[in-house]
């Protein structure tokens, strides 16, 4: 399969849509009527054929215009990739994981020649064909997590692994849900939770970082995460937040289909060999409402997730002023059939809306 | 006496104790205004500890300087600010082996910045002691322009750098020693509520 | 979430591996060499880590952890060092009489629960014995980036002082070895003194040489955070007891030389588990009923959950009575 790759933005006139083969394979979070935080991880080993979870690192239709929008962040702001020192070695695995998988998942997008530490890495859809030593940093024109991570979809935090804690201690993130890598760097897995409400309480990080420590290198794990998002912004950091929040007050009746987007973050665990460290890869999709409603089962299910979601769960995610509009545009899709369970749109045995 | 009990908070907002003497080569001390009192009351509980004890105090307008003075610590600075003493800590903390001992006392700004220093110079946060005495001002970064505006003592405060509008949240962070404000009238500009005091 | 969750496989994925070298070293110690049966290449890993080598002794199931001891760098070849444990459980003597050069064996991804604190400024590393075996792979690792290391080995004699040739040819300035049979100790609290802030130190050894590091590193002041120690505990006998598996709905006898543990898989019941040393918590089982008294020796729950009688690490625990658990 070839891909290919829209010319789109993510900003100012927002060009960004998703064609029917993305909309077809968007990673529809919620597997039931209801949402609750869980410790949902499952392994991280492939998924259905052409599905977001087949690859180790997706690489979809947006992979260009989104590896353009980075670079656009990481000039305004350079604060958004940092490192602390003792994370290089950290940083070389991700490379190696990344370039390794990526040549073996898209072999005819990426190319990976090695002979012992001379490398050769060729990346056909952003023109790049670098060679390079591997674990010398002054042969790559940035340090190698941010080398590879500006042309790898999603954000990552690369977790250092000390005394049974995870420690946030290097990262790439310009498509955040709401929160800044630059605060947050070097606090433990606690620390950086601290604002998410509720999930403390049921004990739910305390298990989930039981469930990260025991990660090993060959089996990786996986999660879904999602939040909220008025127009296709991927930058919505609070660095910038006193920019892009007034976006929020544009929704109406009328534009609300094509402006409310789902973001749903497909994340991921992988442990790092060398450094034993951990990484963290949080990929970013977005769909719009009106999108979404092109498969009747994600109609019925999104109203009743949002309808019934907690009200803390709303206003953490940002859209508890904009939830009364969602839903009188979504009530317009559920007209109370049951749903199949799971997260796929079962489009050929789900019913059509009754209207 | 002015120990003031935070209300419970978030896991990344700093819980202070209550100094304590602790088997060490040397001990260091870094304190502000009332942190004074702190101090003595630790030397108070072990007679060695100011014999090996090095104190850089920064008073803050208050009037302790004396007093600890008399403790008789091997070392003794009055520092007119934190930023005029800063160097002299680095010093010290570079020049510092294994076995230090490190007691931070008096406001939360104080204590962060020094804890900072102190991990730079490789000491792991959890060694470190910290007992919160005097202001509950606090140390703000904008989120925006990363500037710090220091002594926080409302909610809302307009940052000192860029004049934007923060509302004052409870996420710290160690590596910046400052908590985070974040705009309040993003979504509805000039819509600022009267700023009340911290903790009122 | 999505279509197809695959469970993971308890203690991780393994690799076929056929055994390329077997090198004795000494009265005790033997070096075992793997390479991939498929001709491929290993992972990399962390000095510190280590592999479960999978044994298979007749009827019997035995997987023991070793600390991989090859320098990291080198991905054609693995290597472990076992000393015979005579009085052992039999895992060491299996490899050191059953093994031979051209086995088929099977042995788990490096999972590694000693690693380095690549912050520290200074990495001191207190080895006794056998627990030479991590520092080698950590040695090689930090050699590489330049890291500031010294390395002080105790050893009970020359003859017994694994690797200590090698050693004390490439690094003379930075390994300090100490005989015990020539009254020579390791001046612990004098080394201690003076290293720069941000010095970390490892301890591998018997449990007495670990408990004293930890207990003078304390004394003088250094850091909990800053001293590092691995122990492998091994599964002890005791005495035979009865425990109900209630999800699986059977009953097993848990013999005087096998683990908890052991007797669950021997019952073909799949449990979770990484290092079988009660140091990685893979293994915590809920308890559902216990009619007696637990041993607990694990490293991994806290004195109050031992207390509680809710929880259990079948790797190395045992039980004096019945018992019933969720599994
Ligand atoms: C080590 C990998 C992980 C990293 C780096 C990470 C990072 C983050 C960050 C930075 C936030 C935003 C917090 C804020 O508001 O400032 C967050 C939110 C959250 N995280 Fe994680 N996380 C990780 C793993 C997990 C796991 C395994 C779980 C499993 C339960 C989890 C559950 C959550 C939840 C429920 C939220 C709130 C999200 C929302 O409602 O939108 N995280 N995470
Ligand atoms: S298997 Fe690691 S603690 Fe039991």
């Amino acid at each position: 399969m070839t891909i290919q790759f829209n010319d789109e933005t993510f900003r100012d006139d927002y060009s960004f849509r998703n064609s029917d083969w993305a909309i077809k394979r968007f990673p529809f979070p919620f597997h039931e009527d209801s949402y609750m935080y869980a410790v949902n991880m499952e392994q991280h080993r492939g998924g259905p054929e052409g599905s977001v979870y087949e690859k180790r690192f997706d690489v979809d239709e947006h992979y260009v215009s989104e590896m353009r929008d980075r670079a656009m962040v990481l000039a305004d702001d350079p604060l958004r990739c940092q490192s602390l020192p003792h994370m290089t070695l950290a940083g070389w695995d991700l490379l190696e994981l990344i370039m390794v998988s990526k040549s073996e998942d898209y072999p005819d997008l990426f190319e990976l020649h090695r002979d012992g530490n001379q490398w050769r890495w060729i990346n056909k859809p952003l023109g790049i064909d670098d060679s390079f030593t591997f674990l010398d940093e002054t042969t790559l024109p940035y340090g190698p997590m941010e080398y590879i991570t500006r042309q790898t979809q999603g954000d990552f935090c690369v977790l250092d692994q000390r005394d049974d804690m995870l420690w946030m201690d290097a990262g790439m993130v310009t498509t955040q849900a709401d929160w800044s890598l630059d605060f947050d760097i070097g606090m433990n897995f606690f620390e950086w939770h601290a604002p998410v409400p509720l999930a403390h309480e049921k004990g739910i990080f305390v298990r989930a970082l039981k469930f990260l420590l025991n990660i090993q290198q060959g089996a990786p794990a996986r999660r879904l995460n999602w939040t909220m998002t008025v127009n296709p912004l991927l930058d919505t950091s609070p660095e910038n937040y006193h920019k892009w929040g007034i976006q929020k007050t544009t929704l109406t009746p009328e534009n609300i289909g094509s402006k409310q987007h789902l973001r749903v973050e497909l994340q991921t665990f992988f442990r790092l060999p060398r450094s034993n460290a951990l990484v963290f890869p949080i990929r970013c999709y977005l769909c719009s409402f009106q999108d979404l409603m092109t498969m009747p089962k994600w109609g019925r299910r999104l109203h009743r997730v949002v309808r019934d979601l907690p009200e803390e769960l709303a206003t953490y995610k940002g859209f508890i002023d904009n939830r009364p509009m969602m839903l009188d545009y979504l009530s317009q899709f559920d007209d109370g059939q049951p749903t199949s369970p799971g997260v796929w749109p079962d489009f050929e045995t789900e019913p059509p809306l009754k209207t | 006496m002015s120990k003031f009990q935070f209300p419970e908070s978030i896991k990344s907002r700093p819980v202070y104790g209550t100094l304590e003497p602790r088997p060490g080569k040397a001990h260091l001390f870094v304190a502000d205004a009332e942190g004074a009192e702190a101090i003595i009351e630790v030397a108070a509980r072990d007679a060695g500890l100011m014999a090996k004890a090095h104190i850089i105090y920064i008073p803050k307008g208050a009037d302790f300087a004396d007093k600890l003075h008399a403790l008789n610590p091997a070392q003794f600075y009055e520092g007119p600010t934190y930023a005029a003493s800063v160097q002299r800590l680095r010093h010290v903390l570079e020049n510092a082996h294994q076995g230090l001992q490190v007691y931070l006392t008096g406001t939360e700004g104080l204590m962060g910045q020094a804890q900072n220093e102190a991990m730079q110079a490789g000491i792991p946060h959890t060694a470190i002691q910290t007992e919160h005495r005097g202001s509950v001002a606090r140390r703000m970064q904008c989120v925006h322009c990363k500037g710090i505006t220091e002594d926080v003592m409302t909610d809302p405060f307009v940052c000192s750098h860029c004049g934007l509008n923060l509302f004052v949240r409870d996420h710290y962070s160690r590596r910046l020693a400052a908590y985070q404000g974040v705009c309040i009238d993003a979504e509805d500009p000039g819509n600022v509520p009267e700023p009340v005091e911290l903790y009122k | 979430m999505s279509a197809a969750p695959q469970k993971a496989k308890p203690g991780g994925q393994q690799i076929p591996v056929v055994v390329s070298a077997v090198v004795p070293l000494n009265d005790l110690v033997t070096r075992f060499e793997f390479q991939r049966r498929d001709g491929g290449l290993f992972p990399p890993f962390s000095g510190g880590a280590h592999t479960v080598v999978e044994m298979k002794d007749g009827d019997l199931t035995r997987l023991n952890p070793y600390s991989l001891m090859s320098d990291p760098a080198d991905s054609s070849t693995y290597a472990i060092s076992v000393r015979r444990e005579d009085d052992g459980r039999g895992g060491s003597l299996f490899m050191h009489r059953n093994v031979t050069q051209g086995d088929e064996m099977m042995i788990s991804y490096p999972v590694n629960l000693f690693s380095l604190d690549l912050r520290a400024k200074k990495h001191m590393f207190f080895a006794g014995g056998i627990g030479i075996t991590p520092f080698m792979a950590m040695i090689a690792q930090l050699e590489q980036s330049n890291g500031n290391w010294e390395l002080h080995y105790a050893c009970r004699t020359e003859s017994l002082g694994t690797y200590v040739d090698v050693l004390s040819y490439k690094y003379p300035n930075k390994v300090h070895v100490y005989y015990d049979d020539q009254k020579q100790a390791i001046p612990l609290e004098d080394l201690l003194d003076g290293q720069p802030l941000g010095t970390n130190a490892y301890v591998c050894g018997p449990k007495g040489m670990i408990d004293w590091v930890h207990a003078t590193a304390q004394a003088a002041g250094w850091p909990d955070a800053q001293v590092h120690s691995e122990e492998f505990l091994k599964p002890e006998p005791g005495k035979e007891f009865e425990v109900r598996l209630c999800k699986s709905d059977k009953t097993i006898t848990v013999g005087e030389n096998e683990s908890l543990l052991e007797a669950i898989e021997r019952a073909g019941v799949e449990a979770p588990f990484l290092c079988r040393g009660g140091a990685c918590g893979q293994c915590e089982t809920d308890v559902v009923k216990a009619d007696g008294e637990f041993v607990h020796r694990d490293h991994w729950l806290d004195d109050e959950q031992h207390a509680s009688g809710e929880k259990i690490m079948p790797c190395v625990s045992r039980f004096l009575g019945t018992l019933e658990l969720d599994r």
